[in-house]
C-alpha cells in the first residue's frame, strides 16, 4: 500500500469517504494509466474529472491544434489557446488541476501503423474521436490486444456509449463497419449542443473510474444511449456476435484497417 | 394486431409484417445507417426482407453517432 500525503488525502478524502472506492480504490486510480484518444469535445472533460480523479498517468492523442470553434464544447481549452496543439493545452490543464498525474502527449492521428504502439502502455482507452474510421481502428486495436476501452459518439442532441472489456460485445459487434463517407454527419457538419459532449463526457470518465475501482457494473454488453431534448435515457442490451468480424468466433480481421485511406479507390483498381 | 416493442417503446402493428416493412413504418431516416436488433440479436441488412416480426418481439435501431474530437 502506498503511503499518501497528507495533501493527498485531503484532495481525494470525497473518493475515500465512499465506501465503495475508500483508501484501497484511490490507490488503483492512483496507480492506473488510460489513454484519452482525441482532446476535443469528449476527451476534454474526460481528461479533467481523470486527472481531477488522480489517475497517474494519462496519453492523450492529437494532431490538431485549438480553433475558436472548439470553445463551445472543449472545456479543456481557453481562449488563449487558440492555435496551440490541443496536446500541449490540455496538458498544462491537467497539470494545473492535479501535479500528481503524468501527462503523455502523441501529437500524431491514430492510425494502423501507431495505434498497438500507442495503447499497449496503458490500462484502459477511451474513445474521443470523431470520425468512424478511427472509432473502428480504436475496436479493433484494442479488442486484438485484449484491451478495455469505453466507447462514446455524441451527435446534435442525442449521445451514444459502451464499455469494452475483453469478451464483451464490441463496437463492430452491433456496428459492422464505417457508413460509406458522409452518410452519416459527423458533428463538425450537424453540429452538437456543447453540454452533450460533457454529458457523454463524464459517464465514460465514470465508467473509466467504475474499471479500475471494481465499482459497480460497467455498460459492458448495453449500449447506453440519451437524448437531451427529452432527457430520456436508455440502455440497450447488446450482444457479442458469433460472427463479429473482429471479435467472433473465426474472426476474418486480422490486421488494423485505415478507412480513411480511399479504401474505393483501392476496389477499383 | 400484435404488440411489440420498438426502441422500448411499446407499438402495436399488423401483421404479417416483415423487419424492412417495419423500418419503414418508423420512418427511419437513413435505414442504411442503422443497426438493427431483433430480441437482442443483430440482423444483417441482407436477411430485413426475410424477417417476419411476431407478437411480443421486442426490436431496437441503433444509430451511427460519429462526433467527439474536432
Amino acid at each position: 500500500m502506498i503511503d499518501f500525503t497528507e495533501d493527498q488525502i485531503k484532495r481525494y478524502s470525497r473518493h475515500i469517504l465512499l465506501q465503495d472506492v475508500g483508501v484501497e480504490g484511490q490507490e488503483k486510480i492512483l496507480n492506473a494509466s488510460v489513454l484519452v484518444v482525441g482532446a476535443g469535445g469528449l476527451g476534454a472533460p474526460v481528461s479533467l474529472y481523470l486527472a481531477a480523479a488522480g489517475i497517474g498517468r494519462i496519453g492523450i492523442v492529437d494532431a490538431d491544434t485549438v480553433d475558436l470553434s472548439n470553445l463551445q464544447r472543449q472545456v479543456i481549452h481557453f481562449t488563449k489557446d487558440v492555435g496551440v496543439a490541443k496536446v500541449l493545452s490540455a496538458k498544462e490543464k491537467i497539470n494545473a488541476i492535479n501535479p500528481d498525474v503524468k501527462v503523455d502527449t502523441y501529437r500524431e492521428f491514430l492510425d494502423s501503423t501507431n495505434a498497438f504502439d500507442i495503447i499497449k502502455d496503458y490500462d484502459f482507452i477511451v474513445d474521443g474521436t470523431d470520425n468512424f474510421p478511427v472509432k473502428f481502428l480504436i475496436n479493433d486495436a484494442c479488442v486484438m490486444a485484449g484491451k478495455p476501452f469505453s466507447h462514446g459518439g455524441i451527435l446534435r442532441f442525442n449521445g451514444q456509449t459502451f464499455t469494452h472489456l475483453p469478451g464483451t460485445a464490441c463496437y463492430r459487434c452491433m456496428f459492422k463497419e464505417p457508413p460509406p463517407v458522409g452518410a452519416v454527419p459527423t458533428c463538425s457538419q450537424a453540429g452538437v449542443l456543447g453540454a452533450i459532449a460533457g454529458m457523454l463526457g463524464t459517464i465514460q470518465a465514470a465508467e473509466t473510474l467504475k474499471y479500475f475501482t471494481g465499482v459497480g457494473e460497467l455498460l459492458t454488453n448495453r449500449l447506453l444511449t440519451f437524448d437531451a431534448k427529452t432527457m430520456q435515457f436508455r440502455t440497450v442490451p447488446v450482444r457479442k456476435r458469433d460472427t463479429c468480424a473482429v471479435c467472433g468466433t473465426n474472426p476474418t480481421i486480422d490486421h488494423l484497417i485505415d478507412y480513411e485511406l480511399p479504401a474505393c479507390d483501392i476496389k477499383k483498381h | 394486431m400484435a404488440k411489440i416493442q420498438v426502441n422500448g417503446e411499446a407499438q402495436e402493428v399488423q401483421l404479417p409484417l416483415s423487419l424492412s416493412e417495419l423500418i419503414k413504418q418508423n420512418n427511419v431516416q437513413q435505414p442504411e445507417m442503422v443497426s438493427v436488433q431483433v430480441n437482442e440479436d443483430f440482423v444483417d441488412r441482407s436477411e430485413w426482407d426475410g424477417i417476419q416480426i411476431k407478437e411480443g418481439d421486442s426490436v431496437d435501431f441503433l444509430y451511427f453517432m460519429g462526433g467527439g474530437s474536432l
